[in-house]
């Protein structure tokens, strides 16, 4: 009884007073108090992100499951990141207060954990991103075919766009002259009335929809009436 | 050649398309991206309207005003965003603006600490920390640390990165809410970034101060609808960057370009790789439609 009546009072108190605190001033101090409360919740969800990377990696190496090598790496990075930036290890001291122990950045490139910032995590999810781009290739090869109008409406789209977005775009068609009457024929002109128009009309759409969406699924939570999110038991 | 042999040729090509192994095509954009970068190649840029209408934007804030940039990033984007971050902080610098730095990514706080110690320090030493500056970092709680801001800044950010009491820092000396603020540009890669400063910054305060955005390409459509009324100016991707650059360094030279010109730098494997990919894109609709059964169904 207790764990359900609770969490929906919180959500339904919570939620009223975030509706009101737009609409009346007097409401805006109760408003910040629980926008504070609910970044504090999402920093505690950083901790329990945290708990749930060791718990998950943990049973994956304790059952050897495929792949379990990566896992301890895994954990080992994680464990060494936290001991060098909880402990500070060979931060340098803030030169503002010297006398006050651990009062340094443990974020400053001489500590071991900005320079795992800067030379190893950087660079590994730089590669992880550029590597995106050979992937892409590989499937605008093998999988961007003209089979019916819908992807050859897709294809000349990608076309326009993959040319007008580089110096080709201007080499191709920079020659019309921008107040003649076939500027409506460079490639740049035609990109910009691709996603000011017809992309920023479907978008709208789609936004105005989702919108609408959690207007109704707010108020579903608020009143109680949708339940989902709590535990079954 | 008879009709025969050509038969067989084209077979033989289309055979060789269609059993193309992938590496072959890494290998291709590996080139492609490889060869312009040690040939250097560059392409001079012509500036769009939305990066026009970022540069009018920044142009039209008073001269002294204070800003805040939110570094809504983190490496893995740096590549597309930082060159317009960089960009971005010395075009505000070289209008004397003064800076507030804050960061809805865990990371993006350390890309702007990287911003500030290669682009703001170097060019512009006479900005001070505290005066001129000011960097709040990183605070969890997305588009929660907004809604706060816009109400109560010394309640979300009491302290500055370094620990500093915001009441001792002058710049922030009486600012309350974002409405301090004559102008918010988000740096963004996702969510939460732009389009929540939009949402709940702009939102909350629609006449206090303009917004602009620099947004990786994937992300853009996303931002589209709020152009130009609530976001008055996007840079998109490293294209937006690199006309943003070339708008900066017309009225602002940077003392080094290596910093200020990453965009277009950029530019140039960019051009390639488009390229090779419609190559690849027309190769394999070739060997689509050369590989279907003649008279049969499609």
């Amino acid at each position: 009884m207790m764990q359900r009546t609770i969490p929906i009072a919180i959500l339904c108190l919570s939620g009223t007073i975030m509706v009101a605190a737009y609409f009346l001033s007097f409401a805006q101090s109760w408003g910040e108090t629980v926008t504070t409360w609910f970044n504090i919740l999402a920093a505690v969800a950083l901790v329990l992100g945290a708990g749930n990377l060791i718990a998950v990696n943990l049973e994956k190496i304790s059952s050897q499951r495929a792949g379990w090598g990566y896992a301890a790496i895994t954990l080992a990075s994680f464990a060494f990141m936290l001991v060098v930036g909880l402990l500070k290890v060979g931060a340098v001291p803030d030169p503002k207060h010297p006398g006050v122990a651990f009062a340094g950045s443990y974020e400053s490139a001489a500590s071991p954990f900005g320079w795992m910032y800067e030379y190893v995590m950087s660079p590994l999810t730089a590669t992880m991103f550029a590597m995106l781009a050979f992937y892409v290739a590989s499937a605008a090869f093998r999988a961007f075919r003209a089979k019916n109008v819908e992807s050859i409406l897709l294809l000349g789209t990608a076309f326009i766009v993959l040319l007008a977005q580089t110096a080709a775009g201007m080499f191709l068609t920079g020659w019309i002259p921008e107040d003649s009457a076939f500027a409506f024929l460079r490639l740049d002109h035609i990109k910009t009335g691709i996603m000011n128009h017809v992309q920023t009309a479907g978008m709208r759409a789609i936004m105005i929809g989702i919108a609408l969406g959690i207007v109704a699924m707010s108020l579903r939570l608020i009143l109680g009436i949708d339940r989902s999110y709590l535990s079954k038991n | 050649m008879t009709n025969e042999a050509q038969t067989t040729k084209a077979r033989g090509f289309i055979g060789v398309l269609t059993r193309l192994d992938r590496r072959w095509i890494f290998l291709a954009m590996g080139l492609s991206i490889a060869v312009p970068i040690l040939l250097k190649l560059r392409f001079p840029e012509y500036p769009g309207p939305m990066a026009k209408a970022t540069f009018n934007a920044i142009e039209a804030v008073p001269e002294g005003s204070t800003i805040l940039i939110s570094f809504d990033y983190d490496p893995a984007s740096a590549a597309e965003l930082q060159p317009m971050a960089s960009a971005l902080v010395h075009h505000c610098a070289s209008r004397r603006l003064k800076m507030v730095f804050t960061a809805l990514w865990p990371l993006g706080k350390q890309q702007a600490d990287r911003t500030i110690e290669t682009v703001l320090k170097p060019f512009h030493p006479e900005y001070k920390e505290g005066v001129d500056y000011v960097q709040l970092g990183f605070q969890a709680g997305n588009e929660g640390v907004i809604k706060l801001l816009a109400t109560n800044l010394p309640k979300q950010y009491p302290n500055d990165a370094s620990g500093e009491a915001i009441e001792n820092l002058p710049l922030l000396e009486g600012v309350e809410d974002l409405g301090a603020f004559k102008l918010i540009a988000s740096v963004s890669a996702g969510y939460p970034g732009a389009k929540e400063w939009v949402l709940y910054g702009n939102g909350a305060m629609p006449d206090a101060f303009s917004v602009v955005a620099g947004s990786t390409g994937v992300q853009v459509g996303q931002l589209l609808p709020y152009y130009p009324q609530q976001l008055e100016g996007i840079l998109v991707a490293v294209k937006g960057a690199a006309e943003y650059e070339t708008l900066v360094e017309e009225k602002y030279p940077a003392p080094d370009s290596t910093v200020i010109g990453q965009g277009r730098v950029r530019m140039g494997p960019q051009l390639v790789a488009h390229l090779l990919m419609i190559g690849l894109i027309i190769l394999g609709n070739v060997a689509m439609i050369a590989g279907r059964p003649r008279g049969g169904a499609r």
